[in-house]
C-alpha cells in the first residue's frame, strides 16, 4: 500500500513542477511582449515661435494624404522645405499654388512641370500662423528615436529569435531535471523495496497479490459491469464516430496563408472601412467578390507605409512587416513609388478562397446582404478583429436551414414584399414570418 | 406443369440458317471470354507473389486511403482582376446586341456574358427586324468554344504570326503583275465591306469580288434581279396572311435563309375565329408540309406545272399541265382560296428554276399580295453560282494571280471540288479566310484566321435599309484577325476596322452607341445596289411554256435540303447541333435518303425497330453523272413518291472530330447550286443504325395532341373541341380536375408566385431553337449518338412528333373508338397494329414536352429520398445531391419527361464533346449545377432564372411586372408558342391564357393537375 501510495505522490509532484514551468515561461513572454512597446517620438520645435504640435495636428489632417515628411508620395517630401524656399513663397504657394504658377512663377512652374502638371490643392483656409506652424513641424529632424525603434525592431526581432533559443535550453534543461527525477524515484523505489524486504514486510505483499483475481480478470467476470462498459463503448464511439464524420469537409476556422497578409483588423477594425466598400458586389451579386486591386490602390496610392505603432504592431504581434505587404500590392499592380504611376506589369493576385460551399448549393449575397439586410458578421464573425480571415460559420446545411428557421424576417419598406407579407401574415394569424415561411426551406432553393 | 410453348428472343431467331442463332444456342457468350490470357499461362500464375489475400489486402488499403484522402478538402484560389472593368461584377450577367452573319444564318441577338464570356445567345427581341435566333444560331456562341478552332495564322499548314503573313502575302501581292486577284466571298451585306473592297480596288486595280453562297438561292435572285435590278430576295410578312400557298418552299423552315416563322406563327392562332390557310406543295416531308392544312405530296416536277396551272388561274392564259386528277383538282381550289384571299394571299415557290420563280412574281404581283415586300428586299443572299463556274475555268485558264476565300468553304461545299482544288493549285497565291482548318483552309497555302463573329466587329444590311452591327463579346481567344482587318491592312490602310465600321456608320447620321446598344440602325442612306450584269429576264409565256412541259425524268428525283441543326454544314463541329433531333424524323448524328414506302418496298428497303426499339435501315446507292453515294435510307411518310431527299451539310471531315463525323456529303449532288436532281437509287443493303429519339411514330388514336378545325372551334362548343375528362363517382360522371375526385390535399399557392406555362400548340411550328437554349441555359450534357440508341438523350425538352394513321388525327381517333371485339374488320387486334402505321400523306404534329411540373406528381411520391420535391411556386424542384437514383421517379412520370445520368459527361473521355476540354466548358452556366453520374435530371422551369427576377425586385424593392418571369424555352420561342408567367398575377398574359377554351392539360385524365399547359391545335381545313 505504502509503495502505490508513494508513486502517486511523486508524479503528483511531477505534474505540479511542469505546471509552475510552464507558468512562468508564459509570464515571461508576456513581459516580453509588454517591455518592447515603442513609444511614438516627441516633435521638437524647430522653428522659434511656432507650434509644432499644432503643426502636426494640421499636417495630419490636411496634407498628409498627399505629403510625408521624409519620402516621396504624390507631392514631394517636406522635410526641409522651409530651407528649400523662403516663406513669402511658401504662403503663396500653400494658399493657392494654381495662382502662383499661372503668374509664372519659374520655380512653381518647374515643380507643376515635375509633377505630371497636377495641381496641389488650394488650402485658402490656412493662415500665415498655420503655415508657419506646419513648417515647424516639417522641419522636425528625422528623429533618431525612429532610428533607434527601427534598431530596437531589429533587436526585437532578433531578442525574439533568442528567446526561443533560451526557451529550448529552459526546456531542455528542464527535461534533464525530470528525467533526474525519474531516475531518483526509481533508485528510491528500489531501495525502499529493499528495506521492506530486510524488514520482512514484503509478505503482506506477496499475499495480497496471491490471494486477489488481478482487477481486469474479476471485470471480465462481472457481466453487468461488462455489458454497461460495452454500451457506454459503443454510445460514445458512435457518438465520436458521428462527430468526426460530420465535420469532414467542414472548415470552419478555415484560415489559409495569403499571399498578401491583408489584415481586416485594420481596414475593418481600425480603419472603420465599410465591408461592403471593398465587396462591393456583394449588393449586387451573388459573389461577395475578392476585391480587385484597383480598389486597394484608391487608398494605396497614398497609403505607402503603416503607422510607426501599427508597424510595430504588427512586427510584435503577428511577426508581420506590413510595409513590406503594401510593396506586395504595389508589385500585383505595377505602381512605382517613385514615379507615382503605374508603370510595371500587372501580376493578378492567386488568393486562397476561405469560404467554399460545393457547387451544388447555390447562395447569394445580394439575397441576404441587400434584400435580407443581414450584417456580413452574422455569418463571417467579427472579421473587424480578424488579423487573419477565417471561416467562422460551419457554412452546412444544417447551419442554414437553422437560420432560416429562426430568423425573422424584416420586410418594412421592401415594395416586393409588401404584399405577399400581407396575405401571408393574415394565413399565419399575424405572427412574424420567418424565412421557412416564404419559403426558405424548399429544396429547389438553393439546389438547381 | 411443363410447356412446349417456345418463347422467341427476336425474329433473327426463327431463320434456321442464321449462323449467329446457331452459335449462341451452343454457347452463352458469342465470342470466347479471352480468360486463357491470364489464367492458362501456368508459369507466371506460379511465379507470381500475390495471392487472392493480398489482392484483398491491396483493394482494402487503397479503398481506406482513399476515403481517407477525401477528407482533406482542395485548396482553391481565387483570383480577381487587378483592374476590374467597371461595368462588370462578378456573378451578375451582362447582355450585349450583335449580330451573326456567318453566310447561312443572319440574325440580331443579344449575346450573354458572365465575367467576360458569352455563354448564352438570346433573340434581340427589340430589333426593328430580323431579332429572332433559330436553333443553329442558339447553339452558335458552343462554336466560339470549339477546341478544333485554329489558334494562329497558318503558313502551308505550319502555325506562323500575323507579321510572317503579312509580309509573305504583300510580297507575293506586289508581284501580281497584272494578274487578276479574286475575293471569292460569303454574302456579307456589309456597307464597310463595300468600302473596303472599294479600297483593294484602289490598291490592286485588278480586283474581282466573286459572291458564293453555300447554299444557292440563284433561280429567286436571278427572278429579282431581272424584275427589280437588284440581286436581293423579297421579304414576306405573314403576320396578316389569309391563304399561304407553297410550292416546294420550306419557309417555315430554312427557305431562303428563313426567319419567315415569326409572322407565320402568328398568323396561325386564330383571333375572331380567323387564322391563316397554308396550302403546301412539296416532295420531302418538311417543317411547312407538317404545319401545313392541306399537304399534297408531288414531285419538283409537278411543282413546276403546279406554278403554271396556278399562274393561268390566276394571271390568264390557256395552260396545259398533265397533273393526276386529285393534285388538279387542288390546284383549282388553292386558285380560288388565293383568289379570294386577294392581297391577303401570297404564293411561296422553292422550285429553283427561274422561270418558275419569275412567274410566282408575277401571280403574287397579280394579287397585288400585301405579304410580299419587294421594297425593302433582303440582302442576305447575293451568290452567283455562275461566276463561281466561271471563276474556275478562269483559275484553270491561269488568269488568276491571287485568290482569298472568306467564309466559304468551296472544297467541301462546291458539287465539282475536285475540279475547284485543281483549278486553285494554278494559283500562285492563294489566302483563307477561315477559323479552322477545313478542307479549302488546308489546301491552300495562307491561312489568315479569323475570329468567331463573338469576338468581331461587322455590319450587315440584312433587309435593305436595316444594318445591323456585330461587336465583339469577348476578347479573341486566339492569335486571330478578322477579314476586314486583314484586307483594310493590305490595302495599305493603318486604319483599325473598328475605327473604320465607327466612320462608316457615322458617315450614315446614325449614332454609334445607340446603335450599337440597339444593334442595328436603320438608314436611308444605303445605295449600292449589287447586280450581276448577266442576268436575263425570260418572258413569262417562254416560261409558262417551260414549266408546263416539264417532263417527269426517269428516276428519282432528288430534292436537297439543309436540317434544322447542321444547315449548310459550317457548324459541323458543334455537339449540340448534332444532338438536335431532326424536327420531322425526330434522327440526331445523320443524314439519309428520305424515301416514301411504296418506293422502299419497290427497292427493296428496309427500316425496323430492333429489340431496344432503335431503328436499323438498309443502305441505298444514289447516282448522278457517274457521282455514286451510297446513304441510308430512312422511310419517310409524306414523302412523295418517285421522290428522295437528301440533307446537306453532312459527311465533314476537316477539322471536324472524329464524333462529329457524321453522316454522308451530299453536296456533289448539288450541280450548279440546284437543289433538284435526277438520280438514280439502288439498293445496296447493309445495315445502317440510326439514333432516334423517339420510338413512337403515332398517337393510336390517343388524347394527347388535342385538335380540332377551325369549324369546330368556331362554333364555341369547348365540350366538342377540348372535352374535360371524367370519372366516375358513385356512377356519376365527375370532371377529373373536381376536388372530390381528388387523392390529395391542395397546398395553398394563392400567396406569392405560381409559375405555369403555356404551349400553344397552333403557334409551334417545331423549330427545335427552344432545345438548343435549354441545352445552353442548363448545362444539359451531350451523350453522343451510341447513347441516343439506347434512349439515353438527356433533353430537358423534347418536341414529339407525331404522324397521323390515317388522313387526319381526327380519323384516327374515331377509327379507335370505333373498334368493335378482338377479331374481324372492326376488331381492335389488327387495328391497332393499323394504327401504329403512319399514312403516306399523314397529318403531322409537333408537341414540346418538358417536365409539367405536376401539383400531385406522381414522382414526388415514390422518390425513396424525397429528392424530388415540390415548391410552393409550382416547381417540381430537382436536388441533385440528394438523389441516389433508384430512377423510380422516372418510371413512375406519365409523361416521361425525367432523364437519368448513366454515366458521368463532365471531363469523361468516353464523351468527349464540349464538357471533356477547357475551352468547351467555357460555355457552362454558372448558376447551374453540372450533375454527375448516378442523378436523375429534368426541366426545373428554369428556377434559376424566375429566382433571379424575383431577387432583382427585391433588390430594386418593387412589384413584379408581367413579363419579367422567363424560362430559356419561352425566352427562344420568337414564335410566341411558349407563354410564361405568374398565374396568381390576375393581370398577367399567362393568367388570360389559362382562361381560354382551348386550355387543356397533358394528359388531364391522371389527376396530375399540371402546371404546364397546352392550346389545342386548330386547324384551317
Amino acid at each position: 500500500m505504502t509503495n502505490r501510495k508513494l508513486h502517486f505522490s511523486a508524479w503528483q509532484f511531477l505534474l505540479a513542477f511542469v505546471f509552475v514551468v510552464l507558468n512562468s515561461l508564459s509570464v515571461y513572454a508576456q513581459q516580453d511582449a509588454t517591455t518592447s512597446d515603442g513609444e511614438p517620438a516627441v516633435p521638437v520645435d524647430a522653428v522659434s515661435g511656432a507650434d509644432a504640435a499644432k503643426g502636426e495636428e494640421l499636417f495630419k489632417a490636411n496634407c498628409a494624404s498627399c505629403h510625408k515628411l521624409y519620402k516621396k508620395q504624390v507631392g514631394p517630401a517636406l522635410y526641409g522645405v522651409s530651407q528649400k524656399y523662403e516663406k513669402e513663397w511658401l504662403y503663396k504657394w500653400i494658399v493657392n499654388s494654381a495662382e502662383l504658377i499661372a503668374s509664372g512663377d519659374a520655380r512653381a512652374n518647374a515643380i507643376y512641370n515635375e509633377y505630371n502638371q497636377s495641381n496641389m490643392n488650394a488650402f485658402p483656409q490656412l493662415s500665415t500662423v498655420d503655415i508657419d506652424n506646419i513648417l515647424a513641424y516639417t522641419d522636425t529632424e528625422k528623429p533618431a528615436a525612429v532610428v533607434d525603434v527601427a534598431g530596437a525592431e531589429g533587436t526585437a526581432v532578433a531578442g525574439s529569435g533568442d528567446n526561443s533559443v533560451t526557451n529550448n535550453i529552459i526546456l531542455g534543461a528542464l527535461a534533464l531535471v525530470l528525467l533526474l527525477l525519474v531516475v531518483l524515484l526509481i533508485v528510491v523505489n528500489k531501495t525502499l523495496r529493499r528495506f521492506a524486504e530486510a524488514n520482512g514486510i514484503q509478505t503482506v505483499f506477496d499475499e495480497a497479490t496471491e490471494e486477489r483475481t488481478p482487477i481486469w480478470k474479476a471485470f471480465a467476470q462481472n457481466q453487468f459491469l461488462v455489458l454497461v462498459t460495452a454500451i457506454f463503448l459503443l454510445l460514445a464511439s458512435a457518438y465520436f464516430g458521428y462527430g468526426a464524420l460530420m465535420s469532414v469537409g467542414v472548415d470552419q476556422g478555415y484560415a489559409p496563408v495569403q499571399p498578401i497578409h491583408y489584415s481586416h483588423r485594420i481596414h475593418a477594425g481600425t480603419s472603420q472601412i465599410e465591408c461592403k466598400y471593398c465587396h462591393s458586389s456583394a449588393r449586387e451579386s451573388k459573389h461577395s467578390g475578392i476585391p480587385s486591386l484597383n480598389v486597394c490602390m484608391n487608398c494605396h496610392k497614398s497609403i505607402a507605409e503603416v503607422a510607426e505603432t501599427t508597424y510595430q504592431e504588427g512586427i510584435e504581434e503577428y511577426g508581420i512587416d506590413y510595409n513590406k505587404e503594401i510593396e506586395k500590392l504595389y508589385a500585383a499592380t505595377g505602381w512605382d513609388t517613385d514615379e507615382q504611376a503605374f508603370v510595371g506589369e500587372e501580376q493578378p493576385v492567386r488568393w486562397v478562397r476561405i469560404h467554399n460551399l460545393p457547387d451544388l448549393a447555390y447562395f447569394n449575397h445580394a439575397q441576404h446582404v441587400t434584400a435580407g439586410k443581414i450584417e456580413c458578421q452574422t455569418c463571417h464573425g467579427p472579421v473587424e478583429e480578424m488579423e487573419v480571415m477565417y471561416q467562422y460559420s460551419p457554412l452546412t446545411m444544417g447551419w442554414c436551414i437553422n437560420c432560416h428557421r429562426e430568423t425573422n424576417v424584416d420586410l418594412q419598406g421592401n415594395g416586393y414584399y409588401e404584399k405577399i407579407h400581407k396575405e401571408l401574415s393574415e394565413a399565419r394569424g399575424g405572427r412574424q414570418l420567418t424565412i421557412a415561411d416564404l419559403g426558405g426551406l424548399e429544396c429547389g432553393k438553393c439546389h438547381y | 406443369m411443363a410447356t412446349t410453348k417456345k418463347y422467341w428472343k427476336s425474329t433473327a431467331q426463327l431463320d434456321d440458317s442464321n449462323k449467329m442463332v446457331k452459335d449462341l444456342e451452343q454457347n452463352e457468350f458469342a465470342s470466347a471470354i479471352p480468360t486463357d490470357e491470364f489464367l492458362g499461362n501456368d508459369q507466371a500464375m506460379e511465379e507470381s507473389n500475390t495471392s487472392r489475400r493480398d489482392f484483398l489486402k491491396y483493394v482494402g488499403f487503397s479503398t481506406a486511403a482513399a476515403s481517407l484522402a477525401a477528407c482533406e478538402g482542395p485548396v482553391i484560389y481565387s483570383v480577381p482582376y487587378v483592374n476590374q472593368p467597371e461595368q462588370i461584377i462578378p456573378g451578375m450577367a451582362n447582355y450585349y446586341a450583335t449580330t451573326i452573319a456567318n453566310g447561312y444564318d443572319y440574325a440580331s441577338v443579344l449575346v450573354k456574358t458572365r465575367e467576360g464570356r458569352p455563354i448564352k445567345i438570346e433573340s434581340n427581341r427589340d430589333a426593328a427586324y430580323r431579332g429572332h435566333a433559330n436553333a443553329r444560331v442558339h447553339a452558335s456562341v458552343l462554336s466560339l468554344y470549339d477546341n478544333n478552332r485554329l489558334k494562329a495564322p497558318m503558313i502551308k499548314g505550319v502555325e506562323s504570326t500575323w507579321e510572317e503573313l503579312d509580309q509573305q502575302v504583300a510580297a507575293q501581292l506586289a508581284q501580281l503583275n497584272g494578274k487578276e486577284l479574286v475575293v471569292l466571298a460569303q454574302t456579307y451585306a456589309s456597307p464597310s465591306m463595300y468600302k473596303i473592297i472599294a479600297q483593294l480596288k484602289d490598291t490592286y486595280t485588278n480586283v474581282r469580288v466573286v459572291t458564293y453562297d453555300t447554299i444557292s438561292e440563284d433561280a429567286a435572285l436571278n427572278a429579282f434581279e431581272a424584275k427589280y435590278g437588284t440581286r436581293a430576295l423579297a421579304d414576306y410578312d405573314f403576320t396578316n396572311a389569309e391563304t399561304i400557298v407553297s410550292v416546294g418552299a420550306d419557309f417555315v423552315g430554312d427557305w431562303q435563309g428563313g426567319g419567315f416563322d415569326k409572322g407565320y406563327a402568328k398568323s396561325r392562332v386564330p383571333k375572331d375565329g380567323k387564322m391563316s390557310h397554308h396550302i403546301q406543295y412539296e416532295a420531302n416531308l418538311t417543317l411547312s408540309g407538317a404545319n401545313a392544312d392541306r399537304r399534297y405530296p408531288v414531285t419538283p416536277t409537278e411543282q413546276k406545272q403546279i406554278i403554271a396551272a396556278l399562274y393561268g388561274k390566276i394571271v390568264g392564259g390557256a395552260i396545259n399541265v398533265s397533273l393526276s386528277d386529285k393534285v388538279a383538282k387542288s390546284v383549282e381550289q388553292t386558285a380560288i382560296s388565293l383568289k379570294r384571299a386577294g392581297n391577303n394571299g401570297v404564293l411561296l415557290c422553292g422550285v429553283p428554276d427561274q422561270a418558275a420563280q419569275q412567274l410566282t412574281i408575277a401571280i403574287n404581283e397579280a394579287l397585288n399580295s400585301s405579304i410580299v415586300d419587294t421594297a425593302l428586299p433582303i440582302m442576305t443572299r447575293q451568290g452567283n453560282r455562275k461566276a463561281v463556274g466561271q471563276l474556275v475555268s478562269d483559275m484553270n485558264a491561269g488568269k488568276v494571280g491571287a485568290i482569298f476565300i472568306a467564309g466559304v468553304d468551296p472544297l467541301y461545299s462546291y458539287d465539282d471540288s475536285d475540279a475547284f482544288a485543281k483549278a486553285i493549285e494554278k494559283v500562285a497565291l492563294s489566302v483563307s479566310f477561315a477559323s479552322s482548318m477545313n478542307a479549302t483552309a488546308a489546301k491552300v497555302d495562307y491561312v489568315a484566321t479569323t475570329p468567331h463573329f463573338l469576338e468581331s466587329w461587322a455590319d450587315t444590311e440584312i433587309k435593305k435599309g436595316y444594318v445591323f452591327l456585330t461587336q465583339p463579346t469577348i476578347n479573341p481567344i486566339f492569335k486571330t484577325r478578322q477579314l476586314q482587318e486583314s484586307l483594310l491592312k493590305w490595302s495599305g490602310n493603318e486604319q483599325s476596322y473598328k475605327d473604320f465600321l465607327k466612320e462608316t456608320t457615322s458617315a450614315t447620321g446614325a449614332s454609334w452607341n445607340q446603335s450599337l446598344q440597339d444593334g442595328f440602325y436603320s438608314t436611308t442612306a444605303s445605295d449600292v445596289n449589287v447586280t450581276v450584269a448577266e442576268v436575263r429576264e425570260i418572258s413569262n409565256a417562254d416560261a409558262l411554256r417551260a414549266l408546263a412541259n416539264a417532263k417527269k425524268p426517269s428516276g428519282y428525283e432528288l430534292t436537297l435540303y439543309t436540317k434544322t441543326g447542321l444547315g449548310d454544314g459550317s457548324m459541323a463541329n458543334n455537339p449540340w447541333l448534332q444532338e438536335l433531333p431532326d424536327p420531322i424524323t425526330r434522327t440526331t448524328w445523320d443524314n439519309y435518303v428520305t424515301i416514301s414506302q411504296a418506293d422502299a418496298d419497290a427497292l427493296g428497303v428496309v427500316n425496323e425497330n430492333v429489340a431496344n426499339g432503335a431503328l436499323d435501315g438498309t443502305h441505298v446507292l444514289v447516282t448522278l453523272d457517274g457521282v455514286e453515294r451510297k446513304f441510308p435510307a430512312l422511310i419517310q411518310p409524306g414523302q412523295a413518291a418517285g421522290t428522295i431527299g437528301i440533307a446537306l451539310g453532312y459527311g465533314q471531315t476537316a477539322s471536324i472530330q472524329e464524333e462529329m463525323q457524321t453522316g454522308v456529303n451530299a453536296y456533289p449532288f448539288y450541280k450548279n447550286g440546284v437543289a433538284v436532281q435526277a438520280v438514280t437509287v439502288k439498293d445496296a443493303g447493309g445495315n445502317h443504325q440510326f439514333a432516334c429519339t423517339q420510338l413512337q411514330n403515332t398517337m393510336m388514336g390517343r388524347d394527347i395532341i388535342r385538335e380540332t378545325d377551325l369549324t369546330t372551334y368556331r362554333t364555341g362548343n369547348k365540350d366538342q373541341f377540348n372535352p374535360m375528362p371524367e370519372v366516375s363517382l358513385n356512377h356519376i360522371e365527375t370532371a377529373v380536375t373536381s376536388p372530390d375526385v381528388d387523392l390529395w390535399e391542395s397546398f395553398d399557392r394563392s400567396v406569392g408566385h405560381h409559375f405555369n406555362m403555356s404551349i400553344d400548340l397552333n403557334a409551334c411550328t417545331g423549330c427545335g431553337a427552344c432545345v438548343v437554349a435549354c441545352h445552353a441555359e442548363n448545362n444539359v450534357p451531350v451523350v453522343g449518338k451510341a447513347e441516343v440508341r439506347k434512349s439515353r438523350d438527356m433533353h430537358w425538352l423534347r418536341i414529339d412528333r407525331y404522324y397521323s394513321s390515317t388522313d387526319s388525327f381526327e380519323a384516327d381517333e374515331a377509327k379507335k373508338d370505333g373498334f368493335d371485339g378482338l377479331f374481324g374488320d372492326n376488331g381492335s387486334l389488327g387495328g391497332f397494329g393499323e394504327l401504329e402505321i403512319p399514312a403516306d400523306n399523314p397529318e403531322v404534329s409537333f408537341m414540346p414536352v418538358m417536365c409539367q411540373h405536376c401539383n400531385h406528381a406522381p414522382c414526388e411520391t415514390v422518390c425513396p429520398v424525397a429528392a424530388s420535391s415540390h415548391g410552393r411556386q409550382g416547381q417540381n424542384h430537382m436536388a441533385y445531391n440528394r438523389c441516389v437514383g433508384t430512377r423510380y421517379c422516372a418510371n413512375n412520370c406519365p409523361y416521361k419527361v425525367r432523364r437519368f445520368n448513366w454515366f458521368l459527361y463532365n471531363g469523361n473521355d468516353e464523351f468527349d464533346y464540349h464538357m471533356n476540354n477547357d475551352l468547351g466548358r467555357m460555355v457552362i452556366n454558372p448558376d447551374v449545377t453540372v450533375r454527375s453520374r448516378g442523378v436523375m435530371e429534368k426541366c426545373s422551369l428554369c428556377i434559376q432564372m424566375t429566382q433571379m427576377t424575383i431577387l432583382e425586385a427585391k433588390k430594386d424593392g418593387r412589384m413584379i411586372k408581367d413579363g419579367e418571369f422567363a424560362t430559356a424555352c419561352s425566352n427562344a420561342c420568337s414564335n410566341g408558342a411558349i407563354t410564361f408567367g405568374d398565374i396568381n398575377d390576375k393581370e398577367s398574359e399567362i393568367f388570360q391564357v389559362k382562361q381560354q377554351d382551348r386550355m387543356y392539360h397533358l394528359l388531364e385524365e391522371v389527376g396530375t393537375e399540371p402546371n404546364v399547359m397546352y392550346q389545342v391545335k386548330v386547324r384551317n381545313i
